[in-house]
C-alpha cells in the first residue's frame, strides 16, 4: 500500500498512498449495479419495443409498428391526456396554495413552527396510506368528505365512483401529499432573502402587494422553478394512487401513463406494446429534464 | 385612534390564529379519522351521518388486519429490505464517494457522468425491462429484486462526494504524515467529518424504502417476499377483511412506525427533505 518513498512526487494518474487498482475497487460496485438496473434496461427497453412478445411465445419483430398502433389508439390518447391533465392541475394548485402557505408561515414562533409540522406530515407518509384514508374520506355513501358538504348546505359528491369527479378527487389527494414540501422549500428560500431588501421597501411604503410581486416573487423564483420541475416529473410517473384509489377508472377516466404500461405489460402481456408506451414516456421526462438543466445553466449564469 | 387600532390588530391575530388551526386541521384530521376508524365496530363506520368517537376502543381490528395474511411476515420483509438497503448502501456509496471526491484514475469523468445520469431514471421508466431481467436471473419473489436497484444511489454518491470535497486538504496530509493508512483516514476522518450528510442520505432511503409500494408491487408475486406496503392493498382482497376498519388499522400499522419517527427527529427529518430540495 504504502509507496510514499523516494523523491516524494507521484505518476499523473495514481492517488497517494493507493494502488493503481484501489480507486477501481471503491467505484466498481456502484457502476455495475447502475449500469445492470438503469442504463441497461432503458436500452433493453428500447429494444422490447420494436417486438411483439407475450413472455410465452417467440419475440416477433414488428419494426414501429408498436409505436404506429400507440399513437393510433384513442385509448393511449385518452391516457396522455389525463397524464397531462392530472400532472398540470395537481402541480400548478399545489404551487399557488404553496406560496401563500409559505408567505404566511414564515414566521418562528410556535404555532407557525407547528403547523409546517403538520402540513409536511404527508410527504413522509406512506402514498398507499394516504391514498386509502382519502379513499375512505370520499366514500360517497358513509364518507367524511359529504358529511362536511352536506353540513355546510352544499350538494354530496360521488368522488372517485363517477367518471366526472374522480379525476378532480386523485387532484385533491395528491396535492394534500405534496403541498407540505412545497412549502417548506418556498419557506427555506424566503429565509434567505435579506432582511435589508424588505426593510428597504418598508422605507419606501411599498405596498404589501407590491412587494409580493417585485421582491419575494423574483427572489423565490429558482426555487419555485426547481419545484415545478420536480413536481411536475413525479406527478407525470404516479402510479400508486392510481393503483389503490381507482384503477384507472372509472371509464379510463383516471388511466395514467405509468398505470397504463403496467396494465399492458402484467395484466395484458403485451411486453412490446408496453415498451412503446414506457419509451414515450421516457422521451417526454428526458425532454423535461433537459429542460430544466438548461434553464438552471442559464440561471446560473447569471448570477 | 390608538384604541380602534390595537383592537383592529386583535382581530386580525384571532383570524390568523383561527385561520391556522383550520389549515393544521386539514393535515392532521385524516390521520386522526385514520386511527379513530381502526377502533371502530363496523357498524359505526356503516352509518350517516358519520359518528366521530368509537363507543369503545376495539382493538380486534388490528388482530383481523394482522391475522387476514401473514401480516407479521410483511411487516419482517419490510425491516429485511429497509435495512438491507440502507447497509448496501453505506457499504457501496461511501468508498465510491470518495474515490471520485480524491483520487484520481483513468475513467473517473466517464464513470462519474455515467452515475450522475442514472439520477434521470426514474423507477417507473425501467420496471418492465428490470423484471424480465430479474426473471432471467430469477431473481423474481427474493429479496434482491428489491434490494439490488436501491443498494448504489447516485443521489448519495453526489451527496456524500460533495462533503468530502469540503474537507481541507491539509487535514488529509497531517494523517498520511502520522502513517495513517488510507482505510483509516476512510473511516476515522472523513466519515465522520460527512457524518450529517451521511445520516441524511440514510434517512430519506428509509423513509423511502419502508414507503414504496410501486417497485415490490411489481417483483413480487408471492407472500413469503411481500412488503408491508403491498401487504395492505392485499387486505382489500381478502373477503373478510374487507371493510373499512379492518383496511384503517392495517393502515395505521404501515404509518405508525414513521409518525413516530417523525415525532422524534421532526426537525431532522425536515431538514433532510429541504437539504435535499436545495442542493
Amino acid at each position: 500500500m504504502r509507496k510514499r518513498k523516494g523523491n516524494g512526487t507521484y505518476p499523473e494518474k495514481t492517488t497517494p498512498g493507493m494502488g493503481k487498482g484501489v480507486p477501481y475497487l471503491m467505484v466498481l460496485p456502484s457502476v455495475l449495479l447502475l449500469s445492470l438496473c438503469y442504463i441497461f434496461p432503458i436500452l433493453y427497453m428500447l429494444y422490447l419495443s420494436f417486438f411483439k412478445w407475450d413472455m410465452l411465445t417467440d419475440m416477433e419483430f414488428v419494426g414501429i409498428g408498436n409505436y404506429r398502433t400507440l399513437f393510433s389508439k384513442t385509448e393511449f390518447h385518452q391516457v396522455l391526456s389525463n397524464t397531462f391533465v392530472f400532472t398540470f392541475f395537481t402541480v400548478a394548485v399545489a404551487l399557488c396554495l404553496a406560496l401563500v402557505l409559505a408567505v404566511w408561515l414564515n414566521h418562528n414562533s410556535k404555532i407557525h413552527v407547528f403547523v409546517q409540522a403538520a402540513i409536511f406530515t404527508p410527504h413522509i407518509i406512506a402514498l398507499v396510506s394516504v391514498a386509502f384514508v382519502w379513499m375512505w374520506m370520499m366514500d360517497p355513501n358513509y364518507g367524511l368528505l359529504n358529511y362536511v358538504l352536506n353540513s355546510l348546505g352544499l350538494p354530496a359528491s360521488q368522488w372517485l365512483q363517477s367518471p366526472d369527479t374522480a379525476m378532480t378527487s386523485l387532484n385533491i389527494t395528491s396535492v394534500w401529499k405534496l403541498i407540505g414540501y412545497d412549502t417548506l422549500i418556498l419557506i427555506a428560500a424566503l429565509q434567505s432573502i435579506p432582511k435589508s431588501i424588505y426593510e428597504a421597501a418598508e422605507l419606501d411604503r411599498a405596498p404589501k402587494i407590491v412587494t409580493f410581486f417585485k421582491i419575494i416573487l423574483p427572489m423565490v423564483s429558482p426555487s419555485l422553478f426547481f419545484l415545478l420541475v420536480m413536481n411536475t416529473l413525479t406527478m407525470f410517473q404516479n402510479f400508486d394512487t392510481v393503483a389503490v384509489m381507482t384503477q384507472g377508472g372509472p371509464l379510463g377516466s383516471t388511466n395514467t401513463l405509468v398505470y397504463y404500461i403496467y396494465q399492458n405489460a402484467f395484466s395484458f402481456y403485451k411486453l412490446g406494446y408496453a415498451s412503446a408506451a414506457g419509451a414515450v414516456l421516457s422521451v417526454i421526462v428526458g425532454i423535461m429534464t433537459l429542460f430544466y438543466f438548461r434553464i438552471l445553466g442559464k440561471k446560473v449564469h447569471y448570477q | 385612534m390608538n384604541k380602534t387600532s390595537k383592537g383592529k390588530k386583535l382581530i386580525v391575530s384571532v383570524i390568523n390564529v383561527i385561520g391556522l388551526c383550520v389549515v393544521a386541521a386539514v393535515f392532521i384530521l385524516p390521520f386522526l379519522w385514520m386511527v379513530l376508524t381502526s377502533v371502530k365496530t363496523f357498524a359505526e363506520t356503516m352509518t350517516y351521518p358519520p359518528v366521530f368517537l368509537p363507543g369503545k376502543i376495539n382493538l380486534k381490528n388490528f388482530a383481523n388486519a394482522w391475522g387476514s395474511g401473514p401480516f407479521l411476515r410483511y411487516f419482517l420483509n419490510s425491516c429485511i429490505v429497509t435495512f438491507a438497503v440502507i447497509a448496501m448502501q453505506f457499504l457501496i456509496t461511501i468508498p465510491a464517494a470518495y474515490a471520485y471526491a480524491r483520487c484520481r484514475f483513468r475513467g473517473k469523468n466517464i464513470m462519474f457522468g455515467l452515475t450522475l445520469s442514472t439520477l434521470m431514471i426514474p423507477t417507473q421508466l425501467i420496471f418492465v425491462p428490470m423484471f424480465l431481467v430479474f426473471s432471467k436471473m430469477n431473481l423474481i419473489n427474493t429479496y434482491w429484486s428489491l434490494i439490488l436497484p436501491f443498494c448504489a444511489s447516485a443521489f448519495g454518491i453526489f451527496m456524500i462526494r460533495q462533503r468530502f470535497m469540503q474537507i481541507p486538504e491539509e487535514i488529509i496530509e497531517a494523517a498520511r504524515l502520522d502513517d495513517a493508512s488510507e482505510l483509516k483516514i476512510l473511516t476515522h476522518i472523513m466519515v465522520p467529518m460527512a457524518r450529517p450528510t451521511i445520516t441524511t442520505m440514510l434517512l430519506l432511503t428509509f423513509i423511502s424504502r419502508w414507503n414504496d409500494y410501486f417497485w415490490p408491487m411489481v417483483m413480487t408475486t408471492k407472500d413469503n417476499v411481500r412488503t408491508l406496503a403491498v401487504g395492505v392493498t392485499m387486505l382489500r382482497e381478502t373477503e373478510a377483511a374487507a371493510s373499512w376498519n379492518t383496511l384503517m388499522a392495517g393502515n395505521v400499522i404501515l404509518v405508525l412506525p414513521i409518525l413516530i419517527i417523525f415525532i422524534f427527529t421532526q426537525k431532522h427529518i425536515i431538514q433532510a427533505f429541504t437539504y435535499n430540495g436545495e442542493k
